[in-house]
């Protein structure tokens, strides 16, 4: 419970600014907290009286926390290849696993896996746990599930990382939900407090508007699912040592009556918008199908891909599959040119951790430019060519 | 074909931005709306219902106010609401509200189909669903883009995935999370707000539904928000001068490493 203290409370308001959920007013010179209270604690932070503490409902440990060691990775396959977000996963579950000093391990899933062990192991993986089978080769969510709670339970890691893709926030939730464990949606940070082994999870939350660190005090695995293109992934070394272990599974946790019928891979142009480097996006300012011409020829120039706003993908000017923000994809690319997009906080939410951003609008007052590492106010049928124009020119020299 | 829909009650976020002044939301006028994903999920129970007949429940986890969403929802075409509402809910994160929208629907009867949107726009988690389904032990399917057909206990649909769709069959009873793409809601008929305004939202508590005490709010919570803080500003903001071919070419420059 979020508890007021009215000896200390003054009525500046602070706390009801600063309420994402309206749950806090102002009556007669104190605050009232009304029942939309999520207790996400916000308020705690800004109120410098002190007026304000949450009140946690007593909790005990609901498992011996120090039977549970080692940093786990599921490493996604899919399509004969390893996700790129495992290797990034990799990357920081070493730098945590040497802070822990424990082991990294990576779980693998699929079949005909070619060399994938060994790039984990390159990638800096201590063992890699293998499941091959051909019931494997397509996802289901029922059969992932349950081979990721079989090995949690028999080994017992401390920390479970997986990708935000797709499949990683499809059945990881599943597994969390079986093992009573908490699960931390979407992280762009992680951290061990040094005091207590504990894994400080960040993950932006209320579209992006606010930042949160959650932990996992009182069970076992702490579990994060992770954006891609966040972490860094480290140089592979194909000379580093480790150990496949192979698992074959009972059975019956292979088989399911969920069945894939068919793969279907495609969008227009067969990019995952979240895994390229640079993206050149379009809104409502394109004015049309053809104004994504201009900017598809921007994209190529630059070897990237092409992204959109909601207003563009509702016009229909380009498919859903490249929609960016809350309700589409959040990308975090090293670059990110934004042409005629306004930058309403539901599409800034979904690029605004992109590494450098460049806003094109004729709007000088557009909040794009709030967001933008390079600004340029005019007109894009003008501005978009030229540039396009120059980068040419400058790749030719 | 019974269906149980999952609506959220969420802030609408449409106008919320951080004052760069004070680096404080702005939430003046913001509303509370019907999660947008939900909509699409109510719309799609709805539609299997005319094709298949039955019934559509919504039920919503939420404070009092919670209802105003279930009204919607059945202006738009489901049958009934349920709003489990409690203090004791306050604080749950998705393991204790996976938990306690599993209780309820126990609580409600059998379902042959469970529909949740995809996430909830003030969380993102996308959790729910999958969570709800596994407390169920029924299977599961996330990001629905198409229901292909439903038959003989089995179901067909398009599973969204990040570089295309997977087509799937899988048995009923199921839940299924839905992303926008699946279908486009309709408007509430005159008719659907008559019934909305005379409707009987049911509301149950924690006891009704025999939830445990330790399963629900922040006691059934494994994971705790320890720290809220705004992003940092970003520091490195350069707006260029000069004609706009000049300012295209300092841009080309700073482009370099990118080239
Ligand atoms: C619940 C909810 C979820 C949402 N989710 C998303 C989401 O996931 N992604 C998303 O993008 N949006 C989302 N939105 C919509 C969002 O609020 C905005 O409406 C949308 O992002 C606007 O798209 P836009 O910037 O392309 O269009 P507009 O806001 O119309 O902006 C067009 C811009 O182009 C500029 N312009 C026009 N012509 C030119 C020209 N010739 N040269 C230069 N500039 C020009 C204008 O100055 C203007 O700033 C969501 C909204 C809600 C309510
Ligand atoms: N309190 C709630 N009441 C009803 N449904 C919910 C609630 N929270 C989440 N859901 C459902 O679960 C989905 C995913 O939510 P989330 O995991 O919070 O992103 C939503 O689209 C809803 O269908």
């Amino acid at each position: 419970m979020l508890l007021v203290d009215s000896e200390k409370c003054i009525g500046c308001g602070v706390c009801e600014a600063n309420c994402a959920f309206g749950a806090i007013t102002v009556e007669d010179g104190c605050a009232v907290v009304n029942d939309s209270c999520t207790l996400c604690g916000s308020c705690v932070d800004t109120c410098e009286p002190g007026a304000l503490t949450l009140e946690g409902g007593e909790k005990k440990a609901l498992t011996n926390l120090g039977e549970w060691s080692g940093i786990w990775v599921f490493a996604e396959y899919r399509m004969g290849k390893v996700a790129p977000v495992s290797f990034e996963l990799l990357g920081i579950g070493r730098n945590l696993a040497d802070q822990r000093g424990v082991p990294l391990s990576a779980v693998l899933f699929g079949h005909a896996l070619n060399d994938a062990a060994a790039e984990l192991i390159a990638s800096g993986a201590d063992t890699v746990y293998v499941v091959d089978d051909p019931r494997l080769e397509h996802f289901r969510e029922d059969v992932y599930g349950r081979l990721l709670e079989m090995l949690i339970r028999e080994h017992k890691p401390e920390v479970v990382l997986a990708g935000a893709t797709a499949i990683g926030r499809s059945f990881i939730p599943q597994v969390a939900n079986i093992l009573n464990a908490g699960l931390t949606a979407d992280c762009t940070q992680l951290a061990i407090r040094e005091s207590d082994g504990m894994l400080l999870q960040t993950r932006p939350a209320f579209g992006g508007n606010i930042m949160a660190t959650i932990e996992c005090p009182y069970s076992r695995p702490q579990m994060a699912t992770v954006r891609p293109k966040v972490m860094v992934p480290l140089e592979p070394d194909p000379s580093r040592q480790g150990e496949v272990i192979k698992v074959s599974p009972p059975d019956a946790l292979l088989s399911s009556q969920v069945e894939v019928l068919e793969t279907v891979i495609g969008t227009e142009d067969n990019v995952n918008i979240q895994e390229v480097e640079i993206l050149v996006a379009g809104g409502r300012g394109l004015e049309n199908e053809k104004g994504f011409d201009l900017i598809r020829e921007l994209a190529d120039e630059l070897g990237g891909a092409v992204a959109a706003s909601r207003a563009a993908v509702d016009s229909g000017w380009i498919p859903y599959p490249h929609q960016v923000g809350q309700t589409g994809k959040t990308v975090c690319p090293k670059l990110y040119i934004a042409c005629g997009i306004s930058g309403a906080i539901q599409h800034a939410v979904g690029m605004q951790s992109s590494k450098t951003i460049v806003a094109i609008n004729r709007d000088k007052n557009a909040p794009i430019f709030d967001f933008a590492t390079y600004s340029l106010v005019g007109d894009l049928f003008e501005i978009v060519p030229l540039l396009t124009e120059k980068i040419r020119e400058c790749r030719k020299q | 074909m019974d269906i149980l829909v999952c609506i959220k009650q969420v802030p609408d976020t449409k106008d919320v931005r951080l004052d760069p002044k004070t680096n404080t939301m702005a939430r003046e006028g913001v509303e509370s709306i019907m999660n947008p994903f939900d909509r699409h999920a109510l719309e799609e129970a709805v539609r299997i219902k005319e094709a298949h007949g039955g019934t559509v429940t919504a039920l919503s986890m939420g404070p009092p106010q919670a209802e105003a969403v279930l009204r919607e929802a059945i202006a738009c075409g489901a049958d009934d609401g349920v709003l489990v509402s409690d203090r004791a809910f306050a604080g749950a994160d998705t393991w204790a509200t996976s938990y306690t929208l599993a209780k309820a629907a126990a609580s409600l009867g059998s379902f042959d189909l469970m529909l949740c949107g995809k996430q909830a726009i003030d969380g993102d988690t996308a959790q729910v669903g999958p969570g709800l389904a596994s407390q169920l032990k029924i299977p599961y399917i996330t990001c629905v883009q198409k229901v292909r057909e439903i038959e003989n206990g089995f179901m067909q649909v398009e599973r969204m995935m990040d570089d295309g769709y997977d087509v799937v069959r899988l048995p009923l009873p199921a839940l299924l999370t839905v992303v926008k793409d699946i279908n486009e809601p309709r408007v509430p008929s005159l008719k659907g707000k008559m019934r909305a305004k005379k409707a009987d939202i049911r509301c149950c508590s924690a006891a009704d539904i025999m939830a445990d005490e330790n399963c629900i709010g922040l006691a059934g919570s494994p994971t705790q928000v320890v720290k809220v803080f705004t992003p940092p500003p970003r520091g490195d903001r350069t707006v260029f001068s000069g004609t706009l071919e000049e300012q295209v070419m300092q841009l080309v420059q700073q482009l370099k490493t990118y080239l």
